[in-house]
């Protein structure tokens, strides 16, 4: 029987924060994502210009650097400010800036980057007809991409996006750098005070490979939902 | 007097150095049929996507019932000044594709009750009921919960005609309603369409099909490069046309 030595309880909860920051983040990265997108596609040029730069730095420069960046400027950040409250208005707080937030914040920025071109290709690839009687029918831009383009666009955009939340879970493995326990964390403290990398490290990869499995599920329960009215695939 | 449903005047509409529209006019009374027939490239489809804005035209204007459509000149050309006014105008006129473009994530029946719910506030049942009357109306009943794709093209624009028609529209444009269909399916579609017309609906259609324009509309419009070339009753200009132009567009090619 494995032996976990008594790091059970702590790779559970490692386990826990992991899903918890992919999730989190992913939610970010698709709000993140669909702004991009939408920015990307206006004729409004300084959204454009904005939501260009912000895919080129974040898909230019590796994950890890930016996260640390991030967490590092956000800390300094948050001091500049509890410093302006004490000098001038004499309000003595101290914030600490929260690392699980700051992996989510990363995280979902980084990812957000991605999305927006998975999203972009998928608005692109929705028939231009089906717009335009959204419109000849008197429906609001908001109204059309609500009930006919958002719809519409998700089956092409699922492929990119199950792809992208694979690649986001495994990158939620790097915010043990800013300080956050995650389960990578609680194996790699197991391995060295243990010496015995396997047994920590060989469950940690088996959950992994659970929560993509079972994230391949609902993707493909969700790809279907947004295939109906497209025939067969 | 009650007012013109639709007036438009003296629209014009230039693609780059193109001018395809130079300066058209058109008057919709309740109840006429108008149909603009011409060439490829004559500019009757961009005529009758300037009258709801699909298009926007770069100059002339669109009343309806005496409102008219406010622009205002950005670095982008002249657009409307208020979307909002747009969208209320789209509302009453009613637009039946070439191509259909009928939702194809929603069933028929999702499709026809989609814009009385959301744009007109009507509710579900009202809308629904108003939908299954519509259909057994297109002989489409039997295809309430069928996907747009799961249908032919005649039906599939019966049902966009349908769907157009829970709208309550107080005029009708249709673009190319048949050039899509094979030449078998023409015939229901066009059935429906004189129903239409003889029960005193205001329709303004672009078409290829001159039994139709000869037979329905009140008033025929024949567009050449951007102008109107003849317009009058269907007796005068596909009976007696005068220019050679014409002349010649009404010749079957042997």
């Amino acid at each position: 029987m494995l032996d976990l030595q008594g790091y059970g309880p702590r790779l559970i909860e490692g386990a826990g924060v992991t899903v918890q920051l992919a999730v989190l983040s992913l939610l970010l990265a698709i709000v993140l994502g669909l702004f991009t997108a939408t920015a990307k596609m206006s004729r409004h040029w300084l959204l454009h210009r904005v939501a260009t730069v912000y895919t080129t730095l974040i898909r230019g420069v590796p994950d890890l650097v930016l996260m640390m960046l991030l967490f590092y400027g956000g800390q300094i950040g948050v001091n500049a400010i509890s410093d302006i409250l004490y000098d001038h208005y004499d309000i003595d707080i101290y914030i600490n800036f929260n690392a699980f937030a700051a992996g989510v914040l990363t995280i979902g920025f980084i990812f957000g980057a991605y999305m927006g071109e998975t999203f972009r290709g998928a608005f692109m690839a929705v028939d231009n007809g089906q717009i335009e009687a959204g419109k000849a029918y008197g429906m609001s831009s908001a109204l059309v991409f609500r009930r006919i383009r958002f719809p519409q666009m998700m089956r092409h955009a699922l492929p990119g996006l199950s792809n992208n939340w694979m690649v986001l879970l495994k990158t939620t493995a790097l915010v043990s750098v800013i300080g956050l326990t995650d389960m990578v964390r609680v194996a790699a403290e197991a391995s060295r005070a243990t010496h015995e990398p396997f047994v920590f490290l060989i469950p940690v990869a088996v959950a992994y490979l659970l929560i993509a499995s079972v994230s391949e599920w609902i993707f493909a329960r969700l790809q279907k939902r947004y295939d109906i009215g497209f025939g067969e695939h | 007097m009650a007012a013109t449903p639709l007036e438009v005047r003296n629209i014009k509409k230039r693609f780059g150095d193109t001018e395809v529209l130079k300066g058209l006019s058109l008057e919709a009374q309740k109840g006429d049929v108008i149909t603009l027939i011409g060439a490829s490239g004559s500019g009757k489809s961009t005529f009758l996507r300037c009258m709801n804005l699909l298009e926007q035209p770069d100059d002339g204007e669109i009343i309806l019932h005496g409102d008219a459509i406010r622009f205002k000149h950005t670095r982008h050309g002249r657009e409307p000044a208020d979307w909002k006014q747009v969208v209320q105008m789209r509302a009453k006129l009613s637009m039946v594709f070439q191509n259909f473009n009928l939702w194809a994530h929603m069933t028929l029946l999702q499709n026809i009750i989609e814009a009385p719910i959301h744009v007109l506030g009507k509710s579900r049942k009202e809308a629904t009921d108003h939908a299954h009357a519509l259909l057994e109306r297109v002989g489409l009943s039997a295809r309430a919960n069928a996907y747009p794709a799961q249908m032919s093209g005649g039906q599939q624009q019966r049902g966009a005609i349908a769907r157009a028609l829970a709208m309550d529209p107080e005029v009708m444009l249709f673009d190319e309603p048949t050039s899509a269909l094979d030449p078998e399916l023409v015939g229901d579609v066009l059935k429906v369409m004189r129903d239409l017309a003889n029960e005193g609906r205001t329709m303004v259609v672009v078409t290829h099909e001159m039994s139709f324009a000869r037979d329905v509309s009140s008033k025929v419009i024949y567009l050449h490069q951007g102008l109107v070339e003849e317009a009058g009753s269907p007796d005068d200009v596909l009976g007696n046309p005068q220019s050679p132009r014409l002349k010649q567009f009404l010749t079957p090619n042997y």
